[in-house]
């Protein structure tokens, strides 16, 4: 067995574990840590099937950004674990349908042969920039469907704030305007009464 | 296996970075209390060795003989993981950190971006941490260095972004050579808001003084790490130390051209030929290390200087002043780019 192999089943056998782990665990910051365990274990697929740019960037915005704040608030929310398998009968006859859909497509899907044929990856030599060649695919030819992506966001992004905004008082925190601060002079603050006897 | 003598001459190479690498963070914690102490008019650690060298050595001793508590109802096994998840990727990162033209144990192209994504990992540790002990202090710093961290990471990636601009790589090596040709050519230069915004985000990432909130101990006794105590807790230690000095490291390589000798384009070619002098005033692992030490001398500096910021004070810093400035800066340098500006780009 080849050291890349080794790699490869240790590094998918973690990903199916967590990803196992996640869907059981009953306590919501254990499945939240072996959701990011996946998303580590995939990272690392990704570059061994030298796509470095993809992984890293999987563990800088999934890992490292998106899990944080997913972690921050399923820690400060008290979660009632067991309201939430209350329904789990309930909803097993549709759940069993997706999974049944779901797992009916990806075996249609993988045991068509030619999926295999196409997607044998090629191999490329160690010169090989990938950062440089999706820069290139991605402001070249998608250059639009990117930046309508982008634009996208930033409405995403502008709706978030506009929600935080509390339209009946114009200030919602305690925080001091140092504009306002800086303008504060003594005798605003301090009345200086005379008390010598006359 | 066939990768056998592979695995070996990378497992050689980590240790020659990070056996001195854990060297360097020992006496790390020895130059700071030095410094603080001349800078407060004390001597400092003066007790054991010869001018107190020894006190770093005799720490760790007493740190590995100390017994870990695990406060009752923490979380046992997350309570133990996480100084390991703090401290593997302080460490980690330095795989792809070249010491000097080659040397380096990973020559990936992406290094740059790798740097940025294993650093946003050791939040993971302090959120554990925090969460594992039970504790309100715990939670409370936990919490407050999350946000930090989440938010100073976003000036520094944009920091990061003026200076891949201007090198046209990812590539930490490419970024120095970019760099090429004296120390006007360093990037402190064209892109000084961003040196000082890289430095400062810096500094509030490796939680230190005067960015500490998460262990600020006035206020909650010591924050995530409250409840750790020996090896547990010198691990933490170990990985802020790590984190500091590739802090520095990095602010050399990107801002003060890395392993370039500052003498390139001062002197005549002939002072570079000479035997032993010539070799000091060229380029070298040892201009890299100087850089480096500078840039730590200005952490502990000010650790000494200033008081720490209020919270909304951080955080107003982080969004409305950093931020905004590297913004800027990137349209800046695009345009300088664009027009070729001289001597850097053109």
């Amino acid at each position: 067995m080849t050291l890349e192999l080794a790699v490869f089943y240790g590094f998918a056998a973690v990903l199916v574990l967590a990803s196992l782990l996640m869907i059981t665990v009953r306590n919501p910051v254990h499945a939240a840590l072996s959701l990011v365990a996946a998303f580590f274990a995939a990272a690392v697929l990704w570059v061994l099937l030298e796509a470095e740019f993809l992984g890293i960037v999987l563990v800088l915005v999934y890992v490292g950004a998106v899990m944080v704040l997913f972690l921050f608030v399923v820690m400060t929310l008290d979660l009632n674990v067991s309201q939430l398998r209350e329904g789990f009968v309930r909803y097993l006859p549709i759940g069993g349908l997706v999974a049944l859909v779901m797992g009916a497509g990806m075996i249609w899907v993988l045991t068509r042969e030619t999926v295999f044929e196409r997607t044998t990856p090629l191999r490329a030599g160690a010169d090989y920039n990938n950062t440089l060649a999706i820069g290139q695919v991605l402001y070249t030819e998608y250059v639009y469907p990117f930046e309508i992506a982008a634009v996208i966001l930033l409405v995403a992004v502008i709706a978030a704030i506009t929600l935080t905004l509390d339209p009946r008082r114009r200030r919602t925190s305690k925080s001091i305007d140092p504009a306002e601060a800086v303008k504060v002079r003594a005798k605003d603050r301090i009345k200086m009464v005379d008390l010598r006897q006359k | 296996m066939p990768e056998l003598p592979l695995l070996l001459e990378i497992l050689l190479k980590i240790g020659m970075v990070v056996s001195p690498l854990l060297l360097a963070v020992a006496y790390a914690t020895y130059a700071e209390r030095k410094v603080i102490g001349y800078i407060q008019v004390r001597i400092g650690p003066n007790r054991v060795g010869p001018r107190g060298w020894l006190q770093p050595i005799a720490d760790a001793v007493k740190l590995l003989t100390k017994e870990i508590i695990l406060p009752r109802q923490a979380n046992r096994y997350l309570f133990l993981l996480a100084p390991v998840l703090a401290l593997v990727p302080a460490l980690a990162v330095w795989a792809v950190i070249p010491f000097s033209d080659g040397w380096v144990i990973a020559d990936i192209n992406a290094a740059l971006l790798y740097v940025l994504a294993l650093s946003s990992l050791g939040v993971y540790g302090i959120i554990l941490a925090g969460w594992a002990s039970n504790s309100k202090y715990a939670l409370l710093g936990a919490m407050r260095s999350a946000a930090q961290m989440v938010s100073y990471e976003i000036a520094m990636g944009f920091a990061l972004v003026g200076v891949l601009m201007a090198a046209g790589s990812l590539h930490l090596g490419q970024i120095v050579s970019a760099q090429q040709g004296g120390i006007w050519h360093w990037y402190w230069l064209p892109l000084l808001p961003l040196f000082v915004v890289y430095f400062i985000a810096g500094v509030a990432e490796t939680n230190r003084a005067p960015f500490d909130v998460p262990e600020g101990e006035s206020e909650i006794v010591a924050g995530f790490h409250v409840e750790y105590s020996g090896m547990a807790f010198a691990l933490f230690f170990l990985a802020e130390y790590a984190n500091m000095i590739l802090i520095a490291a990095l602010t050399a390589l990107l801002f003060l051209g890395g392993w370039l000798s500052p003498f390139e384009g001062l002197l005549p070619e002939a002072a570079f030929a000479l035997p032993v002098i010539g070799w000091l005033l060229g380029p070298g692992i040892h201009w890299l290390l100087l850089k480096t030490a500078f840039f730590l001398f200005v952490f502990f500096w000010l650790r000494a200087t200033f008081p720490r910021y209020r919270y909304d004070q951080l955080m107003r810093l982080g969004w409305k002043v950093l931020i905004p400035v590297t913004l800027v800066w990137i349209v800046v340098i695009g345009l300088a780019i664009g027009f070729n500006l001289g001597p850097w780009f053109s």
